[in-house]
């Protein structure tokens, strides 16, 4: 079955929405798009990296990603007017990978794909890696959930409840990196922070609970995987950004249907 | 007093950047006492709460929590919006989950209907909301209540109303309170002290309860029923900068209307000298 390039598709965005609908409740709430972007951005450098130094790529991808979502929240957490920095932080990073790339001497290597994704080249060894990472990521988000979902709303809240508000912003900053590293082989460094955002802004508008807004961003993403998978195999699309688009049409949807249901 | 410490701090130095936020501050609680803290907007009370709490960091002094203190925080408002789904019943069980039944007395014991559970927070009014909050504080059965700014936005009514609940609150379990109050003359009347803060302690001591006046039911209209009490200014030492107190010896020279709470410090000054 695995010798189907689409049923490996088809898993590989499954696998990517389980860590990213979640994990993208939290971006939301958080209002951390920009952080998702500047450590999504960050990915590519991490490629060119990896391919200069003889590193596994997957490794390559983690180890930038980490070093950009640790320093975007070390400057979170001193209080700096995010916007711009961010801005600044996540534009260079896509800019510094690319030229970066550029400059590796004798690789040829896809740029559409960095930046796109390539999830019909996906092979059988990538998608054990993406399980693994967002299996992962899971697993992470599920032993922290309480006490995450309490330093969100509140960190004084969460601190009187005797939780570090910073060492569950770690968990995510974590949570990010490994979901990131996943997801560029899949949507690509450009479309990871829409695949973060868009399940999860669908989600809010019919969700009652975080826990349902959770769940629900991962359904949504995961439909519109195959959805978007379905439209590139029939309009000979390009695959990353039918998802996406697959994903908006979720959104316009369920904004109708919060609108009615609220009458 | 003989009732063991809950928390008590030393010399208490907040910097922030180059200003000093707190300087200096002794402050104490101990079991079962009801604290206010008042001062004007930017004087350091949200900040000392946040110092006691063990939130924010010192530049100097020291903070001693009993160990395993239970605390029960209120926050003035909950920083996330419409982004969270989340009902009153969620928030009750976080982070520790409450059954239905504890969910129920939780809102009854807040004068809350049931009905409130399965609302949206976002759709709560800011009174609801408080009591959410303060509902779910109690649910984890603390030793110390700390109440950030808890009537704000609410009428007189309404005040005296929540100061009724945790008067009510601190006999059935006998739980301390620490307040923080921007307002300066117009207290809990059941406070066993008032703390008026200005980067320092000013001056503390009791708040004067002035129900049984004729005068307090013109000052404070029906329906308190002598909830709300004046606390009067003492001090004994003026300011460089810009403060909204009148400082000086109380007793030699007529009160000031002041900026914050103003009208209540000079009709305090009217009423308790009589």
């Amino acid at each position: 079955m695995l010798d189907d390039f689409l049923v490996r598709a088809a898993l590989a965005g499954a696998g990517t929405a389980a860590a990213t609908g979640p994990l993208g409740a939290f971006v939301v709430w958080r209002r951390m798009a920009y952080f998702g972007d500047a450590t999504a951005h960050a990915a590519i450098l991490g490629v060119a990296v990896a391919l200069a130094s003889g590193l596994p790529v997957m490794a390559g991808t983690l180890l930038v990603a980490l070093a950009m979502a640790a320093t975007v929240s070390g400057l979170a957490g001193r209080g700096w007017a995010m916007d711009t920095t961010l801005g600044v932080l996540a534009h260079s990073a896509l800019a510094a990978g690319v030229v970066a790339v550029s400059f590796l001497p004798g690789v040829r290597v896809d740029l559409t794909a960095l930046l796109f994704g390539d999830i019909l080249a996906v092979s059988a060894g990538d998608l054990a890696v993406i399980w693994t990472g967002a299996l992962a990521v899971l697993a992470l988000l599920a032993w922290r959930w309480s006490a995450l979902v309490t330093a969100t709303l509140d960190a004084d809240l969460a601190h009187a409840a005797g939780i570090d508000p910073d060492r569950e912003r770690l968990v995510l900053t974590l949570a990010l990196a490994v979901t990131v590293a996943v997801a560029l082989k899949v949507i690509g460094a450009l479309l990871i922070a829409a695949m973060l955002i868009v399940p999860a802004a669908a989600a809010r508008a019919v969700a009652q609970s975080p826990e349902g807004m959770a769940l629900l961003a991962a359904v949504i993403g995961a439909g519109a995987a195959l959805a978007g998978l379905a439209l590139s195999w029939r309009l000979d699309t390009p695959a990353g950004p039918s998802v996406i688009v697959c994903a908006a049409a979720a959104f316009v949807l369920s904004l109708a249907a919060g609108r009615l249901r609220r009458g | 007093m003989t009732a063991p410490r809950l928390i008590e701090a030393r010399g208490l130095t907040v910097r922030r950047g180059a200003a000093t936020v707190l300087d200096g501050v002794d402050f104490r609680i101990a079991a079962g006492e009801i604290v206010t803290v008042v001062g004007p907007n930017g004087s350091g009370k949200s900040t000392l709460l946040r110092a006691l709490l063990g939130i924010q960091p010192l530049a100097a002094g020291s903070v001693t929590r009993r160990p395993g203190l239970r605390v029960g925080y209120v926050p003035q408002k909950l920083a996330v919006d419409r982004t969270m789904p989340l009902t009153a019943r969620r928030l009750l069980s976080l982070p520790r989950r409450l059954s239905a039944t504890q969910t129920a007395a939780a809102l009854a014991r807040v004068g809350l209907p049931a009905g409130v559970a399965d609302r949206q927070v976002a759709d709560l009014s800011g009174g609801q909301l408080q009591r959410v909050l303060l509902a779910r504080a109690l649910a984890g059965g603390p030793e110390i209540l700390v109440l950030d700014e808890p009537t704000q936005g609410l009428d007189q009514t309404g005040k005296a109303a929540f100061y009724r609940l945790i008067e009510d609150i601190r006999r059935e379990t006998g739980c301390a309170v620490l307040m923080v109050s921007h307002e300066l003359h117009v207290v809990m009347a059941a406070s066993d002290r008032v703390v008026c803060l200005n980067g320092h302690v000013c001056c503390e001591g009791a708040p004067q309860v002035v129900s049984a006046a004729p005068e307090y039911r013109a000052l404070f209209g029906p329906g308190t029923q002598g909830s709300l009490a004046l606390y009067r200014h003492v001090h004994d030492h003026a300011h460089d900068d810009a403060h909204d107190h009148a400082h000086g010896p109380a007793q030699d020279r007529p009160r000031r209307a002041e900026a914050d709470g103003g009208s209540g410090c000079a009709a305090a000054g009217a009423r308790t000298d009589a």
